[in-house]
């Protein structure tokens, strides 16, 4: 589904990356603790997370994700929107939970990151 | 070591320790630096993730430390030397789950005990070397096509 | 819906606190942030985290959870799971990432019927 989709289902607010909403996204990874992300979430998914600090964007550029979710009505601070900014990353924020968000997004059909990173490390 | 055949390309970069702020700058130079190489994007994902994880170690827990990066014909090396208090029990460090945080690095959303693994699991080949009061040598391969 | 019908749902693997199966669950909260669950969930929720450490269960216990729900096949500690037995709170280990378990028990709540 593309960008637009998920912030209608969110009912999300575009805080970076109004041009970037015809994104298509398919999978989706949750987690607060960013070292699980860097471990298990693909290139291209969308981060669903509490967490609203200038490492989060760090992440998802590390991992090429597409965009970021904050949930529970989080705002990210001027350094997160300028670092966004700077390395073209979208930036919603929801005012859902982290489960309703997952919940809202799955039954939409998005899917979650589902093998380990030691099944994709290229190694067969 | 004695690599026979030239690198393509080598750089070193500097990381502060506590300097939070920073954390991710070199991983995300590493990066962009592979891509305009041309290196495959899922490599470039390791070699970032990679360098990332280290460069939070380092922050967390080091002085400073120095990053080299080594591209040469089919593989990257990523060689992360720091000054700081290195690490007592490496087979405990390398352990999934522990960790000796503190609430500052949780809060970033890391120090959860995976920073090692994850490095160990994105690298073709992994070693590490520390002395307590002195410092912690990584060394990181990551083999390309 | 109680913790008995989630647990055949959708395939988890029960640790300790089966005498409390049969709590009614009223909603669920996915977080790692032991301060933002403290903050933020709700009596007979159930709480899906990756975190393992023996604090969940004060947590759990604290904001009357129906029961914890590790993702990613996560082992609970040895004395998260002796706390969790003493205050009869049902640990379970699903071997889905946080957003597919999400998923799939907000489909089971929210689904009528």
């Amino acid at each position: 589904m593309k960008l637009s989709e998920v912030r209608d289902i969110l009912d999300a607010e575009i805080i970076v990356g109004e041009d970037c909403l015809d994104l298509e996204v398919h999978t989706a990874f949750g987690a607060d603790l960013m070292s699980d992300v860097l471990a298990f979430a693909k290139a291209g998914s969308l981060l669903l997370t509490g967490l609203t600090n200038t490492q989060v964007i760090r992440t998802a550029n590390v991992l090429d994700i597409a965009a970021i979710i904050l949930v529970r009505g989080k705002k990210p601070s001027s350094e997160t929107i300028a670092l966004a900014s700077e390395l073209k990353i979208p930036i919603l924020t929801t005012k859902y939970i982290l489960f309703e968000t997952a919940g809202r997004l799955y039954m939409k059909g998005i899917v979650g990151c589902l093998s380990k990173v030691e099944n994709t490390s290229g190694r067969t | 070591m004695g690599e026979p055949k030239p690198n393509l390309y080598s750089e070193s970069f500097h990381i502060e320790g506590g300097n939070f702020n920073s954390a991710g700058i070199v991983s995300t130079s590493i990066k962009s630096i592979l891509k305009k190489l041309g290196i495959p994007g899922d490599i470039v994902r390791k070699a970032a993730i990679v360098s990332y994880e280290a460069e939070i170690n380092v922050v967390s827990y080091a002085k400073k430390a120095v990053v080299n990066l080594t591209v040469g014909p089919g593989v990257v090396r990523i060689e992360v030397i720091d000054e700081g208090q290195g690490i007592p029990n490496i087979d405990l460090a390398m352990q999934e789950g522990y960790s000796t945080a503190d609430q500052r690095i949780r809060e970033m959303g890391f120090g959860a005990g995976m920073g090692l693994c994850n490095i160990k699991n994105y690298s073709d080949d992994f070693h590490i070397e520390s002395e307590v009061g002195k410092g912690t040598h990584l060394k990181m391969t990551i083999q390309t096509p | 819906m109680n913790v008995e019908a989630i647990v055949a749902a959708v395939g988890l693997e029960v640790k300790c606190g089966r005498e409390s199966l049969g709590r009614e669950v009223t909603g669920g909260y996915t977080g790692d942030l032991l301060s933002d669950v403290m903050g933020h969930s709700k009596e007979g929720y159930l709480w899906i985290t990756r975190q393992v450490h023996q604090n969940i269960v004060a947590v759990a216990s604290l904001k009357e959870h129906a029961g914890i729900i590790l993702i990613n096949g996560c082992e609970p500690a040895a004395e998260t799971l002796e706390k969790a037995e003493a205050e009869k709170i049902p640990v379970m280990v699903s071997v889905l990432p946080a957003f597919e378990l999400s998923g799939r028990i907000y489909n089971l709540l929210t689904s009528p019927g």
